[in-house]
């Protein structure tokens, strides 16, 4: 540990904070220390109040109480250009970046008028710094024309190009291949050496291992433990996180599968949106009774992939995507659902679930050919017996079938959405992300939900950003990258390694592995 | 401070039905202030707008007259701006539905036949929904923004509309007046109670709502309009297949503008003219909006529209107020409306100087 | 057609095509920061009202655009109020302002329809305005369609060489990010609103007090609609409002052309041809999605919570 002892103060000093929303405490009398040089976790499920705490000390929003000192002075941050002036500096998980600018625009906007007047000198510094820290940006280029690591990259340099002395990241290895997580953890350790302070937010228990020095778990909005994460298990800092004895993790059997169900055959696709990714031959077989994952960063193809199969995009050729039964790729997405279709989007609210209806209504968004709409007519009895069947089977926790969507946790939805479609009784169910921002326990359902339908024969495509879930639960894998498709291999005999450079578009090694 | 500001976490149900009359009242206390103004007595001056023109059976008959054509164009609008389609341009198709009902009319000025009323009123209705069909096919082939398209049309109608009488459709025993010949017996609505001017049209518009009604809440087809209203994504997903449901929508709102319009030339007017509608289609957005787009309210708020129209024509009678005074009524009502809607996402509370311990309290 | 009459077509196209081009700069600043204001006909009127009423009054024309602009400001203000404060809906706010407008300009207006005033005369300027064809149309004009030019080359400058202008784009494009990287979106939604109004303001007082000196209920005729219909043709790029301004000033005076011709067609069927013009312009230019995606704010129309 590098920890530069010339100020004996923590460089930050938060000391009973607490931020109240309408209905929620999402900080209660929360402390925590940082010193110079140190990198430190913070830890916690999805609405433990992590992100909350990083927008106070970065000044998006203020503490209802509390004190926050730096240096051992107290401040008090009003906004972000106040954070930026002590030297503070944040990478947001969904990027704080504009796309339609440059890179050296984009970068402008953050410092004050004067520093930005001149654009040839902030290109060359902004050269210079991603020099030293082996992160290679071209300040002329578009934002869009960028790939998500490279954008990381704008977000971090955006941070070192002004005296930085506390650098927030939230989440930032969720958009990562695993090899530019070990670059990235090398400029982190680059940075920590020369006395900036890092807080790090992240979910992935092996990775706080690896890089923090400390670590602080917040859950509910209270701090309920530190550790020193190079000491603990994996498994017992997730006990930490969770607090009770909810399963935190599950093995499952893998299998072989039986007949192909699922077959897509040299499937192109221009993508319409000039922000989009087009497909590139994609050639894969899915077998009833297996789950095949498909890894990659976000914005490889993912989702001009799953339109093309759900039918929301119908642009591509009649042979591409083909059932025992025949062709299905000019069908509708209704018409593929009374084929045995099932979806499960990444997006819960706002397109698996309409946010404002309720959650009857709801169960009857996809549901319709499940006998609740007869000649045209909503049957409202079946419908309201559906949804209560998909609650009380799939233990959602809500206020009722009548609560709307939006009320529901992130979990409780998905639970929701991935009960209605798994009640439909599906041959081929095609998920997406189904457990970003889901808190461990119904990670765990939803895990074992899809096991237990793959048990019970049907064919699961899974596509996913987290390559631990896809290492638990599937049973061969694959990668997308620029809108190709790796080989398929083993998920049982397949390094992480070897996953990690298939999404970063390497696909030629090792060919051998292709599992059969 | 002493006013609090906080984000509901959710929208406020008895708010939603409490912003449409939280926003009457403000309006009539408005309408007084202005009466004041103009010094009059604002207390006359509202009784003479808003209780004098309904004071006796005639001027309530008189408000279904005015309430119809209203009413039949705001249950078009409610069932597209359930599906987040903004027409604006029930006006247009109105007038369009005037001028094809009025061109089929007049080759009826002979005839006696039982069939000349209902086809009249069915080419009415067919030219509402021609013209609306034009947004719809613009916008699933083109892409193009259909408020736009709606207003061009509607100014495009009117221009047809003036065409049509100063052209073709010209009485040509009218001394040049820009009017077509006064309809026969035969294409004449009849009305619904003699020696009154009440109307076949008030009763079609009273179905049409019941229709909407239906439609929305227990068919399938009304389900997906709603979600597509409601989230678009979500629609695709489920695959309802949001061009038909733009057209049919659309379409629908076409069919009961036209009937509005050729209602009116062959109901109260009984000719074509070039002021058939006094922005009937304009104030058929503020009733869809102010009713909340839900049937009981839309057709409260028509009648309230309705009233608007008389009230300022009174006005303008009994103490010589401009007639525009109406226009400015149904804008301010709809400013007070949008304004008043804020309360459903937010709450305000009244703090006293111990606001702090309020906060810790809560 | 002898070369008098293309003169005087191309003088009348400018003179037509100006308020437009002045309305949908407003418009276009306003939907950079990701606000989209359809109450631009309401404010027009307003400014119309309002500039002639005092240039009425006054017996002076600049007061009567300053109150022209004042005026536009106040209504944009309202929307401001409704669409950014209280998150209303932005095209319902907007339609409101345009119902609103029409209501109050005909109510306070009622007393100034019909009365005559001597409109802004031309400054003619010496040479320039005697070079054939185009010289009548730029430099014979009055000075409101001078200022019009001054504003084109200001909006330009402002938007593609300014840093306001990129934090304008900035907040258009992505409102959250704005406020991470500390820029204030109200406040910058609101300057552009303003700017807004007062671009629509000034371009309904140039309709009353140059173009046809006079007021009547309803004069704009839809002319803060097709601006609005002209940002989109434009693909929210500053250069093409000057072409299509103009443009469709031509399409309004088809009259003259056809006059010039010796053809005579129905003056009710050739006052169809902006709004069909407007239409069509519409179809072309919309149905290429990729392109609306790339040129158009990105968070435009949509609401903006600060909270959380």
């Amino acid at each position: 540990m590098t920890h530069n002892s010339s100020n004996p103060h923590p460089r930050v000093s938060l000391r009973n904070i607490s931020k109240r929303f309408p209905g929620v405490l999402a900080n209660d009398q929360v402390n925590l220390d940082i010193s110079p040089g140190e990198i430190h976790a913070l830890l916690g499920e999805n609405g433990a109040g992590k992100s909350t705490l990083m927008k106070m000390i970065y000044g998006v929003m203020m503490p209802d109480e509390g004190r926050i000192a730096w240096d051992g002075l107290p401040v008090e941050i009003k906004e972000p250009a106040a954070a930026r002036k002590l030297g503070i500096g944040m990478v947001f998980q969904h990027f704080s970046l504009f796309e339609t600018l440059t890179v050296a625009e984009n970068i402008a906007l953050c410092l004050d008028a004067h520093e930005a007047r001149d654009m040839t000198a902030l290109s060359a510094r902004i050269r210079d710094v991603s020099l030293k820290y082996s992160m290679a940006l071209e300040p002329d280029r578009l934002v869009h024309t960028l790939s998500i690591g490279e954008r990381q990259r704008v977000e971090i340099v955006r941070c070192l190009i002004q005296d930085i002395r506390l650098l927030i990241l939230d989440e930032p290895t969720s958009v990562l291949t695993p090899q530019e997580v070990e670059g990235l953890f090398a400029t982190l350790r680059q940075l920590a050496a020369e006395g900036c302070s890092i807080l790090f937010i992240s979910h992935k228990l092996n990775e706080v291992k690896a890089l923090c020095h400390n670590a602080t778990i917040l859950r509910g909005g209270r701090v309920t433990g530190q550790c020193v994460p190079g000491n603990e298990t994996a498994q017992g800092i997730a006990r930490m996180m969770v607090g009770d004895d909810t399963p935190v993790t599950a093995t499952h059997e893998r299998t072989r599968g039986g007949e192909e169900y699922l077959k897509i055959c040299n499937l192109s696709l221009t993508s319409r949106d000039p922000f989009g990714t087009s497909l590139k031959d994609i050639n894969l077989g899915v077998r009833a009774g297996e789950i095949v994952g498909i890894a990659g960063v976000a914005g490889n193809g993912q989702e001009e992939l799953l339109a093309a199969l759900s039918g929301e995009t119908l642009e591509t050729h009649r042979e591409a995507i083909r059932l025992p039964h025949g062709y299905i790729a000019h069908m509708y997405p209704g018409e593929r659902r009374n084929e045995g279709l099932a979806f499960v989007p990444e997006e819960r609210l706002g397109r698996g679930a309409v946010p404002d209806m309720s959650l009857e209504e709801n169960g009857l968004l996809t549901a319709a050919g499940a006998g609740l709409v007869k000649n045209g007519w909503v049957n409202w009895r079946k419908t309201r017996e559906f949804a209560e069947q998909i609650v009380s089977q799939f233990n959602v926790k809500c206020a009722g079938i009548h609560a709307p969507a939006k009320s529901l946790s992130g979990g409780n939805l998905q639970k929701f959405i991935m009960g209605r479609e798994i009640l439909q009784t599906p041959t081929l169910l095609i998920a997406s992300h189904p457990t970003w921002g889901v808190d461990i326990g119904a990670a765990v359902a939803i895990h074992k939900e899809l096991i237990k339908l793959r048990n019970s024969g049907a064919a699961i495509l899974l596509v996913s950003e987290d390559l631990d879930e896809l290492f638990e639960i599937t049973d061969r894998i694959c990668a997308l990258c620029h809108g190709r498709l790796s080989p398929v291999a083993d998920t049982a005999s397949v390094s992480l390694q070897q996953v990690g450079s298939w999404m970063a578009g390497h696909f030629d090694v090792d060919e051998d592995v292709q599992g059969g | 401070m002493l006013v609090n500001v906080e984000r509901r976490a959710q929208g406020s149900r008895t708010m939603a039905y409490m912003s449409p009359v939280l926003a009457m009242v403000l309006t009539l206390f408005t309408g007084a202030l202005l009466f004041w103004i103009q010094e009059q007595n604002p207390l006359q001056g509202l009784y003479t707008f808003f209780i004098l023109p309904v004071a006796d059976l005639y001027g309530l008959s008189e408000l279904g007259v005015k309430a119809a054509p209203i009413l039949l164009c705001a249950a078009g609008l409610a069932v597209c701006f359930r599906a987040n389609v903004w027409n604006i341009g029930a006006e247009g198709q109105l007038l369009m539905g005037a001028l094809f009902g009025s061109w089929v009319a007049l080759q009826f000025l002979e005839s006696t036949s039982g069939w000349a009323m209902p086809l009249v009123l069915l080419s009415g209705a067919l030219g509402g929904m021609c013209w609306a069909a034009i947004p719809a096919i613009l916008k699933n082939h083109f892409n193009t923004n259909e408020i736009l398209t709606t207003i061009m049309l509607n100014y495009v109608a009117l221009n047809l509309l003036l065409f049509g009488v100063h052209g073709p459709l010209k009485d040509p025993d009218g001394f040049n007046f820009p009017e077509s010949a006064l309809f026969s017996e035969a294409t004449t609505l009849p009305v619904l109670i003699e020696g009154y001017r009440l109307h076949l049209g008030a009763l079609l518009a009273l179905l049409a709502v019941v229709a909407v009604w239906v439609v929305l809440s227990r068919t399938f087809i009304g389900f997906q309009i709603r979600v597509l209203g409601m989230d678009s994504s979500a629609a695709h997903y489920a695959g309802f297949r949001e061009k038909k449901l733009v057209l049919l929508v659309l379409l629908f709102c076409g069919a009961m503008a036209g009937l509005a319009g050729v209602s009116e030339v062959t109901g109260p007017i009984g000719q074509l003219v070039p002021t058939v509608s006094p922005g009937y289609g304009y104030s058929a957005i503020i009733v869809a909006f102010l009713g909340r787009l839900h049937p009981v309210g839309i057709v409260l708020a028509s009648l309230l529209m309705a009233l608007v129209y008389m009230g300022s024509e009174m006005g303008q009678i009994q103490m010589g107020l401009p007639l525009a005074l109406g226009g400015l009524f149904q804008g301010v009502l709809l400013f007070y409306l949008l304004a008043c809607d804020f309360l459903i996402m937010y709450r305000i509370r009244w703090q006293g100087f111990a606001s702090n311990v309020a906060t810790n309290e809560a | 057609m002898d070369i008098d009459l293309i003169t005087n077509i191309l003088f009348a196209m400018v003179r037509t095509g100006t308020p437009l081009l002045l309305v949908a700069m407003g418009e276009l600043i306003c939907e950079k920061s990701g606000v989209l204001n359809l109450g631009q006909e309401g404010m027009m009127l307003m400014g119309a009202m309002a500039g002639f009423a005092v240039a009425f009054v006054s017996g002076d024309l600049w007061f009567g655009v300053l109150a022209g602009i004042l005026t536009g400001m106040l209504m944009s203000l309202l929307f401001g109020f409704l669409a950014l404060n209280l998150n209303a809906n932005q095209v319902a706010s907007g339609l409101a302002l345009t119902i609103f407008g029409a209501g109050l300009s005909a109510y306070l207006g009622g007393d100034f329809v019909g009365k005559p005033l001597t409109g802004m005369e031309a400054w003619v300027i010496p040479g320039l305005s005697s070079i054939p064809l185009i010289g009548k149309a730029l430099f014979a004009q009055d000075p409101l369609v001078y200022l019009s030019f001054v504003m084109f080359g200001v909006v330009f400058f402002f938007v593609y060489h300014s840093r306001p202008g990129l934090i304008l784009k900035a907040v258009g494009e992505a409102p959250e990010s704005a406020v991470a990287v500390g820029l204030s979106v109200i406040r910058v939604r609101y300057l552009a609103v303003l700017f807004g109004g007062a671009m629509a303001g000034l371009g309904g007082a140039y309709l009353s007090l140059a173009y046809t000196p006079l007021w009547s209920d309803n004069m704009t005729a839809g002319r803060g609609w097709i601006a609005l219909a002209l940002v989109v043709f434009a693909s929210w790029r500053v250069g093409r409002l000057l072409l299509g301004a103009y443009l469709f000033g031509a399409a309004s005076i088809m009259h003259l052309v056809m006059q010039g011709l010796g053809v005579s067609v129905s003056s009710n069927l050739l006052a169809t041809l902006p709004y069909l013009a407007t239409i069509v312009v519409l179809v072309l230019l919309s149905s290429n999605q990729a392109r609306i995606k790339l040129f158009a704010p990105m968070s435009l129309g949509k609401p903006f919570h600060k909270t959380q």
